[in-house]
């Protein structure tokens, strides 16, 4: 073996390696000591600021001014309590609704003919590749009051009255099932076509009824597809600022768009950064979890 | 799974899921020719809309910021993640490599608003101007982590024999990279790239983080008119990009089933 | 033959030539196409109770696809499938008594070995006990008792073997369908489990019908087998049959060695043919078929049926000479390819009864082939 330097290696390893730690660690460990600093009316809006050049002294007086009181702000404040919590809820519901529609189009996608399922793959690619902005933008024209949905229904003589979807909760709904559709159904889809076909040949060959053998042995089998596509949407949803600024309404609360206010609005750093710095701990454990699923697939995989 | 006979369940899921998907955007295709203000009533067909953003300076300064963020971002996100994919596939042992494999696979899933936020919160630490060069590094960060892990799914199946042929032949290892390795992962490291760059050109929230006053990008500013409701002009500007999006990916869909043709027929 | 008193002889098992015998499975007229290509071809053709049938062809014969349709998986174009009589086109897969075990094993890889087992019990609605019950006699019945729990992804390609064997005889099927079962096994391993087969078969008294390409397979365990080609079952017979009379040199060809020479009958001398070959002697032939003088016919001759010697072998059978131009070694036999005086070559094996090193004939040396009359089968085109 050759036990000499291998400076190709090290170049190789440092370059990402200290890209990452500058551009994306480092900007972490500034928002935590941010969340733990006042809001200011200066530029940059917050105190302290360190000045490293009065020696020691005056980074253990920044130190001393460092708390948690952004934290305690958090938990005292409904608004902030209540946003997680309806972001959790939003999330968890239009994951639910994204698998309602996404698991039979994934599950017809995998049935058709295989000359066919390049195209439909394509076919649900495309609006991913399409920007995020305009697709949730399309939906306005068809959901407010006097939008096509309303139109037509009123057209049709189904309703009266027009609904009052847009700038609602439901528009939320609609709005990431839509946006993140494709996240669930791509992981889904390649789980279902994996499935052999000759496993379920052999459940009806046991007896098995064509309803029996999708409980018993096509869907068991899609659960990691269908895991992996629920963290799809759930880990972003979560997070979501661009639907419930533009689809939602003032009742509509979510923890993207706090955030977003409160740096943008109220120009409170501190605050946000302590709301970004929350945000996360709260996704951490079903991020954890999605990296473990992630790293054992391609395990299995290689 | 093998296809069954004609199933009416199954149809219909199709037809739902994609009646779902295109219906929204085939409106708004519709309604950018629509010569009437108002998206409910059809005023005749008209190209107006396109005309008037083409006039429009504002929207052709910001066209032309997004393109050069996206242009560079993706070329270095496309070296950077290319290395990174090397080094999670091929570099077994290094200290700090599980730091390494978490800084590559969270920005996947972190939430934008976060990302944007903390970037902000660097440039301002160390006094970096905000604006072009900003928002490159930022897209550059996030999107090379994309390449990353389109580039080493392709390596996972790469066949090392190849590399060891190549140096028990006499070849050093930068030259085999070079001419064995890069050649047949390029597939990969372009769809990384053009993911990149539609990533880039996409992006609104870290954008609006870490942009300056004179480099406002195009997503921020169709989100600008958006907010103010539905806006025909918008309408226009989403059709050419929608367009211009399906052509890049038909095109690149057929470039990858000719390669894998070819590589079926080896 | 002399008949003891104590032991009468044993029945030979050939309902099939019974006509008081009902069959147990039927095809009548069974014609499947996929649009213009037709994979089954109008076959009518009985199996009986307690047979082990064989479907002996190269791929795409349509062998599969026979098994498919009795299974269910397929319909028949045109046609009928009768079971004990009464037709089952119409009736979906998981209605029917016929178990199938799969070429790829199709084990579920999210249950045990148990839960695969009881898992057509299960869809019966069968009770816990019951069903732990019979798991566990068809775990012993395949040797399996210690690996219920694992998972298929977690036992040997043999042991994977068993399990979806004895997953298919768990409902106690009255026709068991094997496609291709011990495709997947070393060449050791697949001649042990098919005596296993065969016991196992003869034991449960079970009806059995496995698809294979290997012609030394389906010549071991089948008690009659049907050789395809496109579509069309070309020979029903016993292996024996098959192997010592078949119908066409197709069928000749595809069971195990044979030589062919073309040849035209002169004339009928009593019981034995004189035929000639148009670039070699005459040959006389003893046969069952009835050839008629000026008509041409090819023979087809075994390889063991030939003797290859030195000397010049006595009057009373048919021989050429010719020149040794290969030897193939393969332990217990040699393969001698003798090239003739008209060009030809002809492949003579031989028992290696003395070891090698002191065998007599060697490349170069030539060589008399000879055959008994009744070696040859004569075969229409």
């Amino acid at each position: 073996m050759n036990h000499s330097f291998n400076w190709g290696r090290f170049w190789l390893i440092s370059i990402p390696f200290i890209w990452l730690l500058v551009f994306f660690l480092l900007p972490f460990i500034i928002v935590v000591k941010m969340s733990l600093s006042d809001m200011a009316n200066a530029m940059p809006p917050y105190v302290p600021t360190l000045d490293l050049t009065q020696g020691w002294s005056s980074l253990m007086e920044y130190l001393k001014q460092l708390d948690f009181e952004n934290y305690s702000f958090l938990m005292d404040d409904e608004l902030y309590v209540l946003s997680y919590l309806s972001s959790l809820k939003i999330a968890l519901i239009s994951t639910f609704l994204t698998l309602l529609v996404g698991y039979p189009l994934a599950y017809g996608m995998a049935k058709m003919p295989e000359k066919w399922r390049p195209i439909l793959l394509m076919m649900v690619i495309l609006p991913f590749w399409t920007s995020f902005l305009i697709r949730v933008y399309s939906w306005i024209g068809i959901l407010k009051g006097d939008g096509l949905l309303n139109s037509t229904l009123m057209a049709l003589g189904l309703i009266n009255e027009p609904l009052v979807i847009m700038n609602t909760t439901t528009a939320v709904y609609i709005g990431i099932v839509y946006s993140y559709l494709p996240f669930l159904v791509l992981p889904l889809y390649a789980t279902l076509e994996k499935i052999d076909h000759s496993l379920l040949e052999a459940a009806a060959d046991l007896g098995a009824s064509p309803m029996k053998a999708f409980w018993q042995i096509t869907f068991p089998m899609s659960l990691p597809g269908v895991v992996a596509g629920a963290f799809l949407v759930f880990i972003p949803a979560m997070g979501e600022f661009v639907i419930p600024d533009l689809l939602g309404g003032s009742e509509t609360l979510m923890i993207g768009k706090t955030l977003w206010e409160e740096f943008f609005g109220n120009r409170d750093w501190p605050l946000a950064s302590a709301v970004a710095v929350a945000l996360l701990l709260l996704l951490v454990i079903p991020i954890l979890f999605f990296q473990r699923m992630q790293e054992k697939q391609q395990e299995a995989n290689s | 799974m093998n296809p069954t006979r004609f199933n009416w369940f199954n149809a219909t899921s199709l037809a739902l899921g994609f009646g779902f998907l295109y219906l929204p955007i085939l409106i708004l295709i519709i309604f950018s020719f629509n010569d009437s203000k108002l998206v409910t009533v059809w005023g005749g067909f008209s190209t107006r809309w396109y005309v008037a953003l083409f006039q429009d300076e504002a929207f052709m300064e910001a066209a032309w910021v997004t393109l050069r963020v996206a242009l560079v971002s993706a070329t270095f996100a496309a070296i950077l993640g290319t290395m990174a994919a090397m080094v999670l596939i091929r570099a077994k042992r290094f200290p700090g490599r599980m730091l390494f494999s978490g800084m590559i696979y969270s920005p996947l899933v972190m939430p934008e608003v976060i990302t944007g936020l903390s970037l902000l919160l660097l440039f301002v630490a160390i006094g970096l101007d905000r604006g072009y060069w900003t928002i490159t590094l930022a897209h550059t960060t996030f999107a090379m982590c994309y390449v990353a892990v389109v580039v080493s799914s392709r390596l996972l199946s790469f066949d090392m024999s190849l590399e060891e042929a190549a140096l028990d032949l006499g070849s050093t290892r930068l030259n085999t990279f070079f001419q064995v390795t890069l050649p047949i992962i390029l597939p990969a490291i372009i769809a990384g790239w053009l993911l990149a760059f539609t990533l880039s050109l996409d992006d609104l929230v870290i954008a609006s983080f870490t942009s300056g006053p004179g480099s406002t990008t195009l997503p921020m500013k169709i989100y600008s008119q958006v907010r103010l409701g539905v806006n025909p002009q918008i309408n226009a500007l989403s059709t050419i990009l929608i367009t211009l999006v399906a052509i890049g990916v038909v095109i690149t869909s057929l470039l990858g089933k000719r390669q894998a043709e070819k590589e079926g027929k080896q | 033959m002399a008949d003891t008193p104590t032991s009468e002889p044993r029945k030979v098992f050939a309902p099939w030539l019974d006509p008081n015998q009902k069959p147990l499975v039927r095809f009548e007229n069974v014609t499947k196409k996929y649009g213009d290509y037709t994979a089954v071809d109008n076959l009518t053709i009985d199996i009986f109770e307690r047979e082990f049938f064989a479907l002996l062809g190269p791929s795409g014969c349509g062998k599969t696809t026979l098994l498919r349709m009795l299974a269910g998986f397929e319909q028949p174009t045109s046609g009928r499938i009768l079971m004990n009589g009464e037709d089952i086109s119409k009736i979906p897969p998981n209605k029917r008594p016929i178990n199938m075990m799969f070429q790829s094993y199709a084990l579920f890889p999210h249950m045990t070995v148990a839960q695969n087992i009881g898992f057509g019990l299960k869809q019966e609605g069968k009770s816990k006990a019951e069903i732990d019950k019979r798991v566990d006699e068809m775990l012993k019945l395949v040797q399996l008792e210690p690996f219920a729990k694992r998972k298929p992804h977690q036992l040997s390609g043999g042991q994977r073997q068993r399990v979806a064997l004895a997953r298919s005889l768990a409902k106690s099927p009255k026709l068991l369908l094997l496609d291709e079962p011990l495709g997947a096994l070393d060449k050791k391993l697949r001649e042990k489990t098919q005596f296993e087969l065969m016991s196992l078969q003869e034991n449960l008294g079970l009806t059995f019908m496995i698809v294979t390409h290997d012609q030394e397979e389906a010549m071991t365990v089948s008690s009659r087998i049907a050789v395809m080609d496109k579509g069309i079952m070309v020979q029903v017979d016993t292996p024996a049959e098959i192997y010592e009379a078949p119908n066409s040199r197709y069928v000749a060809d595809f069971i195990g060695d044979v030589n062919f020479m073309e040849v035209e009958v002169l004339r009928h001398e009593g019981a034995q043919i004189i035929v000639k070959s148009a670039t070699l002697n005459e040959f006389k032939l003893e046969t069952d078929s009835d050839l008629k003088d000026g008509e041409k016919v090819w023979l087809a001759i075994r390889p063991e049926k030939f003797i290859v010697s030195k000397e010049k072998p006595s009057d009373d059978q048919n021989m050429v000479q010719g020149k040794v131009w290969d030897i193939a070694y393969s332990g217990d036999t040699s393969t001698y390819h003798v090239r003739l005086e008209d060009g030809t070559t002809l492949k003579a094996q031989m028992a290696n009864r003395r070891r090698v090193r002191n065998r007599d004939i060697t490349w170069e040396d030539p060589v008399w082939v000879a055959w008994s009359y009744r070696a040859a089968v004569p075969l229409r085109n």
